[in-house]
């Protein structure tokens, strides 16, 4: 299926991007962010919580929506 | 009749009964920095009755670019006692009070206490960690911000038996990993934007107008304007860890209450150290199977029955096939209070392959 993937600060620095579809034919999150991680590979030292169409999931949450969200945490101020 | 706070009493949802319940309002604000100067300059503005400030440290002139409280006569000057200064004149009508010292355990729960609501406006992790506990410890709502370049984080924790921060965020990164305004640069009026929508569900919260941002991270582009809320739920567990710890709160040191626990290892540094347990979390079928080294298995779906096979007297390094479980392990471990436990950021094929060329050069130097 295709996937949107949306990426916000730190994260859109690895990914040179805000947003990008994807082709993705697992079944887990988990599975997902491991293509990611083959992709991006400095996304294996970031932090960050994975949303799916706007509700944060976990890994091992199944793959449903078209629209995922990699949000790191900020703490400026 | 007073006539400062006029435009808010015409307002038919807000009236002379909910001007009343802003004067009565005490608010604590953690910082008086880019986020805390527009959260103080409209929440004094709006006449909360009390309000707390709290920051020890003192105004530099690169500061000036976007904490709009502070002009040139404020540089060197604490910043809680600088910006109190400054809103006393703004509204003479209001009691502020300032706190020139740093949060800290020992302090926090008793700051907490005499407020009704908490804002945080701080700058590191560590403090955001000790904000979002204590507000959960004395039951207080906290209204969340926090920056990143152009982008900003607005969320409401604490509210009404809602999600707190670590049931967004469980718990901090390591150390260095994100960057701070001061070491990557903020545009000036992000704070100030970003500020203002938390003096936005302040007042919300204190006239029971609209919905709050509890349960839900709204996420600000400054270059693009887009906006993005996610959606997240509270998590029972986090908020029962955390207070657990009421009794001896004011013992933790900053530091170690908001460790690390996503330490990352290089399978490089393992092979190295003789006190490590390295341990394998993925199932019994998975290849490839580790060679020239010791390994612990214990799948990831029996970890938390398996501590027995732990060594607690050595540091531990989990791998699995990515790195994806092996993070996950350390952050359950964490939760067993197992602590020293470091995830291998190579896959099970590359730590074989490296394993193999380090045992492949031991051999032909014998």
């Amino acid at each position: 299926m295709e996937l949107k993937i949306k990426y916000f600060g730190q994260i859109a620095e690895v990914t040179q991007q805000e947003e990008e579809s994807l082709e993705f034919s697992g079944v887990l999150i988990s599975e997902l962010i491991e293509q990611l991680y083959e992709k991006y590979t400095p996304l294996k030292n970031k932090d960050f919580q994975i949303a799916q169409n706007q509700e944060l999931v976990t890994l091992e949450t199944q793959v449903s929506g078209n629209e995922i969200a990699l949000l790191p945490p900020f703490a400026g101020g | 009749m007073n006539n400062r706070y006029n435009r808010h009493i015409i307002l038919s949802e807000i009236g002379q009964e909910g001007q009343d319940k802003i004067s009565k309002a005490k608010v604590l604000v953690i910082g008086a920095g880019g986020l805390g100067c527009p959260v103080l300059q409209y929440l004094t503005a709006a006449g909360i009755g009390t309000i707390g400030i709290v920051d020890f440290d003192v105004v530099e002139i690169s500061n000036l670019q976007r904490q709009v409280l502070f002009g040139t006569s404020s540089l060197g000057k604490n910043k809680a006692e600088a910006a109190k200064k400054r809103l006393e004149d703004l509204n003479e009508a209001i009691s502020i009070i300032a706190y020139p010292e740093k949060l800290t355990h020992k302090n926090a729960i008793g700051l907490f206490n005499q407020y009704d609501i908490i804002v945080d406006g701080s700058d590191n992790f560590a403090t955001r960690y000790l904000v979002n506990d204590a507000s959960i410890i004395t039951n207080k709502p906290l209204v969340f911000g926090s920056i990143y370049k152009f982008e900003g984080q607005v969320s409401v924790f604490n509210y009404n038996n809602g999600p707190s921060y670590r049931c967004l965020f469980p718990s901090p990164p390591e150390k260095g990993t994100v960057p701070n305004c001061s070491e990557i640069g903020v545009l000036g009026v992000l704070p100030g934007i970003i500020g203002s929508m938390q003096a936005n569900e302040v007042l919300k919260i204190i006239l029971g107008l609209g919905k709050a941002l509890s349960g839900e991270l709204l996420c600000y582009n400054a270059l693009n304007n887009k906006t993005t809320t996610l959606k997240f739920n509270k998590s029972e567990s986090k908020i029962d860890t955390v207070l657990s710890k009421k009794k001896n709160f004011h013992t933790y040191h900053i530091d170690e209450f908001c460790e690390v626990d996503n330490h990352i290892i290089s399978i490089k540094e393992v092979v190295d150290q003789a006190n490590i347990q390295t341990i394998d979390v993925r199932e019994a079928h998975e290849t490839p199977k580790i060679e020239n080294l010791e390994v612990t298995a214990i799948p990831l779906s029996e970890l938390e029955q398996s501590i027995d096979k732990i060594d607690s007297e050595k540091q531990k390094a989990i791998f699995c096939q990515s790195g994806i479980r092996s993070k996950k392990a350390v952050s359950i471990l964490k939760t067993l209070e197992i602590t020293n436990c470091y995830s291998i950021i190579e896959g099970a094929l590359e730590i074989k392959s490296y394993l193999k060329e380090q045992h492949k050069v031991l051999s032909d130097e014998r």
